[in-house]
């Protein structure tokens, strides 16, 4: 029984940078069939973006709606598998960029596609023990695909910020509950100084993705006594559209539910920032009292599963900044010739 | 106070000189300068430079030229103030003179751009901008240039063909002038179809990469009468205004210039009416244009009339850019305010071949460091 | 100077990190790096101010030949922005073409990449401005 006792998000923001690329003319370039690929389109960052830029301009958008001093802050978690420097924080950046600095913990969170659910944990963990006052956890990557590999067409830029604190009355939305499940699975890895990730192709399915999912849901719902009929929005992981689709039938879920929060058609899977962006768009539509599940998955593997509760604040301060889709509409599109010089796949 | 004089002049022709060194350009300028005046020795000598210390890694210019000239023991250092380092060290030159220490000085400028890949020129000549402040984000001279040149526009509502002859001038001046860089004529549409350096400012509104080195030989009262050589008297001002244009009440004014302009003019005790030739700093056709206007010889947003008139050619009212100028005699950054002054002597001392301004007593140089941050003003009069 | 030096970009990153400036007590001049003396009125105090993240477009230019360091970013957009206050700030201009740009367009502040260092391979971020998203 992880329930929690007021845990609430102050500001959330998203960010989704500006180009476009088409999965179709990823596949021209490669040769491969149109019919079936995994997504649409993908969110690519520019040549001056990186996840520390996204993770600020995320994290801007949750101050606006956080409507507090950033010296309140006591917390600035960042969830990638894309770090800029192997070695500095993206933290600290991302802490002095918005203004939290000097006296606030700062930290970067590896836990592949859910470090920035894990970096939400920790920050929710500092508040409900009263060691912060508010903490900012993101999740952002702008995530690599080998050229040519299946993982190109999906692999893509974004972040999400949230706000969390214990002040009820400056807030949108209650963190009820979270749950985690964990196995050694190496389902996708990386290695020191390599590129790009490595998989398992159709081992990253079942005992991976359905799997892990699965049983974090499972074990919110049973320890927490929730109600799938309790639940009015879902957000998972979204490696591709499909396999959101998969697991909400596993899990008996209606696909009305998971259609708001199901962006990574037209975004991409965003890594660690995937569900959290899921649950952006989400709340830039959710009515108060309604409720939110989402459940990340992380290879490796895990998956972190959490409930929310909207609030009345939510009316409020969702018009205090841009919406997610303000940013998926903002959309210039890119050949691969441009995507490979933007994402420095052209040796200079 | 003693009167200034200039007694002798030495240029090298602007180029890219891929055999010839930095010190080797400096010390043929000088020594064609006390050739020129006669003389074997000075009291002090002063260099200008702007990007030795960056292309060259070379400072202590003073020394170093000394030893080249054979001269060392003298007192010799280096002035610097930008892309009006040449100017500068004419100043303190002059100021020298003026104040009785010394009786003959040799100053010079100097810089080998040739040295630099593009890249690192274009950022060598961020130096005399705010390094932490414009130079940080990428900005460079010429989109500093540009962002002016698009206001001037839309302000005064003038056509970039109108302000993009004052090339054409300086490459009509320039033709058959032994150390010009570039000695031909262009046409406006020329100008108008090369390539943007950073929109509206196209190439042929730009200098290109140089080298080159001028030198002077100023005297006092004293050594004027000794000497044979041809003589003018020599009038310099200064004046300085905020690094970066944008931070001033108006980015299309150059107050530094207005100031250096009327102080040299009260200090020779001419009007502008007087001054029978000038030399423009038109390192783009943009601050040609903004420097004729700040300095009073054309009303705000008006100067492209006189060009459009021929009043700045040679046969004009005012005769500007005699030799080419920035544009087409080139721009060895540091070295440029020298060749300025030193071209308005060889014209004061007829000396200018078929580039003589008929009947010019009187001439004005106004060279600037960066936007207009630094400005000198001098003033060459015949001497009768 | 072709290199990015760490404590001097280290310095001034409240400026080019979060438009962290000082405004002059006696006579309001901005200062975007601190003053031990205002360059407008003399006046020796000074007061910590965030500049305002939005303001308009007054002039933009495309940088082609860029300075060391900058070639891998080039083509890219400087601007001269007028921000609320009435400050003017020369910014690149990012996530935008040049033929979306008009001048007069309301611009916010963004934070990106400026460049990174060719040997060191250090990061220097700081402010870009871009069209506002409204």
């Amino acid at each position: 029984m992880v329930k929690l006792d007021s845990i609430y998000i102050a500001g959330y923001g998203g960010y989704v940078p500006r180009y476009r690329i088409k999965a179709s003319e990823i596949a021209r370039v490669w040769g491969r069939d149109t019919v079936d690929l995994p997504v649409e389109e993908k969110a690519v960052a520019g040549v001056d973006e990186d996840t520390v830029t996204m993770a600020v301009e995320a994290a801007r958008i949750a101050l606006k709606r956080a409507e507090i001093h950033p010296s309140r802050i006591g917390a600035v978690h960042v969830g990638t598998e894309s770090k800029p420097y192997a070695v500095k924080p993206c933290g600290t950046i991302v802490a002095e960029a918005i203004g939290a600095t000097p006296k606030v913990t700062a930290a970067d969170f590896e836990f592949a596609c859910k470090a920035g659910t894990e970096a939400l944990q920790f920050v929710c963990s500092l508040v409900g023990a009263g060691r912060i006052e508010y903490g900012l956890a993101i999740g952002s990557d702008t995530a690599q695909g080998r050229p040519g590999d299946a993982l190109e067409y999906t692999a893509a830029s974004g972040a999400a910020a949230y706000i969390i604190g214990r002040d009820k009355n400056n807030s949108l939305a209650e963190i009820e509950a979270w749950a985690s499940y964990v196995t050694d699975t190496p389902d996708f890895w990386r290695r020191e100084y390599e590129r790009y990730p490595h998989h398992t192709a159709r081992f990253t399915g079942d005992p991976a993705y359905f799997h892990h999912i699965v049983n974090s849901v499972k074990r919110i719902m049973d320890e927490d006594g929730y109600n799938l009929n309790d639940i009015d929005y879902v957000v998972f992981h979204q490696p591709n559209v499909r396999f959101p689709m998969v697991v909400a039938r596993l899990l008996g879920i209606d696909l009305e539910k998971i259609k708001l929060g199901l962006i990574t058609g037209f975004v991409g899977n965003t890594y660690a920032a995937c569900s959290l962006l899921g649950l952006v768009r989400i709340l830039d539509y959710a009515k108060p009292d309604q409720r939110i599940l989402l459940a990340s998955f992380g290879s490796g593997a895990g998956s972190d599963s959490y409930i929310l509760r909207v609030l009345d604040g939510i009316e409020h301060k969702r018009n205090l900044a841009p919406t997610l889709d303000k940013f998926i509409e903002r959309k210039t599109y890119i050949d691969y010739a441009l995507y490979a010089r933007n994402r420095r796949k052209i040796y200079m | 106070m003693s009167r200034v004089y200039v007694a002798g002049v030495g240029l090298t022709k602007v180029d890219e000189h891929w055999k010839t060194s930095l010190e080797q350009l400096v010390t043929e300028a000088s020594l064609k300068a006390l050739d020129d005046a006669g003389l074997e020795s000075v009291d002090a000598i002063y260099v200008g430079s702007m990007l030795s210390e960056i292309l060259q890694e070379q400072g202590h210019l003073g020394a170093v030229l000394a030893e080249e000239l054979g001269l060392s023991g003298i007192p010799a250092m280096s002035v610097e103030a930008a892309t009006a380092s040449g100017a500068a060290s004419i100043y303190v030159g002059a100021r020298e003179i003026e104040s009785g220490r010394a009786k003959a000085v040799l100053v010079a400028g100097v810089d080998k751009m040739s040295d630099g890949m593009a890249e690192e020129v274009t950022s060598a000549l961020m130096v005399g901008e705010k390094q932490e402040y414009t130079g940080f984000i990428g900005a460079t001279f010429y989109s500093l240039n540009a962002l002016i040149y698009s206001l001037y526009m839309k302000r005064y509502d003038v056509s970039q063909e109108k302000i993009a002859l004052f090339p054409v001038l300086c490459h009509e001046h320039s033709v058959g002038v032994e150390h010009a860089q570039y000695p031909f004529k262009i046409k406006l549409e020329t100008v108008m179809n090369s390539p943007y350096i950073a929109e509206p400012l196209r190439r042929f509104e730009t200098t290109a990469i140089a080298d080159g080195a001028a030198a002077l030989i100023l005297v006092g009262e004293e050594f004027a009468s000794k000497l044979k050589s041809p003589k003018t008297e020599l009038v310099i001002e200064a004046a300085t205004d905020y690094v970066t244009p944008f931070q001033r009440e108006d980015p299309l004014w150059f107050p530094a210039l207005q100031l250096a302009t009327t102080k040299a003019l009260e200090r020779a005790k001419i009007s502008r009416n007087e001054v029978g030739i000038i030399e423009i700093f038109d390192a783009t056709s943009i601050m040609a244009v903004i420097s004729l206007e700040s300095s009073g010889f054309a009303s705000r947003g008006e100067a492209w009339r006189l060009l459009e008139n021929g009043e700045l050619s040679l046969s004009g009212s005012l005769p500007c850019n005699t030799f080419g100028g920035l544009k087409a005699r080139g721009h060895p950054a540091g070295a440029t305010g020298v060749y300025q002054v030193a071209e308005l002597h060889l014209q004061l001392t007829n000396r200018a071949k078929k580039n003589q301004v008929d009947r010019a007593i009187t001439g004005m140089a106004q060279t600037l460091g960066g936007l207009a941050s630094t400005a000198f003003v001098t003033i060459l009069k015949k001497v009768m | 100077m072709f290199r990015i030096k760490v404590p001097r970009f280290w310095r001034y990153r409240e400026f080019r990190y979060r438009l962290s400036a000082w405004k002059c007590i006696h006579c309001g001049e901005v200062h975007f790096f601190k003053p031990l003396v205002c360059r407008r009125c003399r006046y020796r105090e000074f007061s910590e101010v965030t500049l305002p993240y939005t303001g308009k477009l007054l002039a933009y230019t495309i940088v082609r030949s860029p300075p060391a360091g900058f070639e891998e970013y080039a083509p890219y957009i400087i601007g001269l922005i007028e921000l609320e206050d009435g400050t003017r700030i020369v910014s690149q201009l990012a996530d935008v073409d040049p033929e979306e740009l008009k001048i007069g367009m309301k611009m916010e502040a963004t934070f990106k990449r400026i460049r990174e260092d060719g040997v060191d391979k250090i990061i220097a971020y700081g402010y870009k401005f871009r069209p506002a998203i409204q």
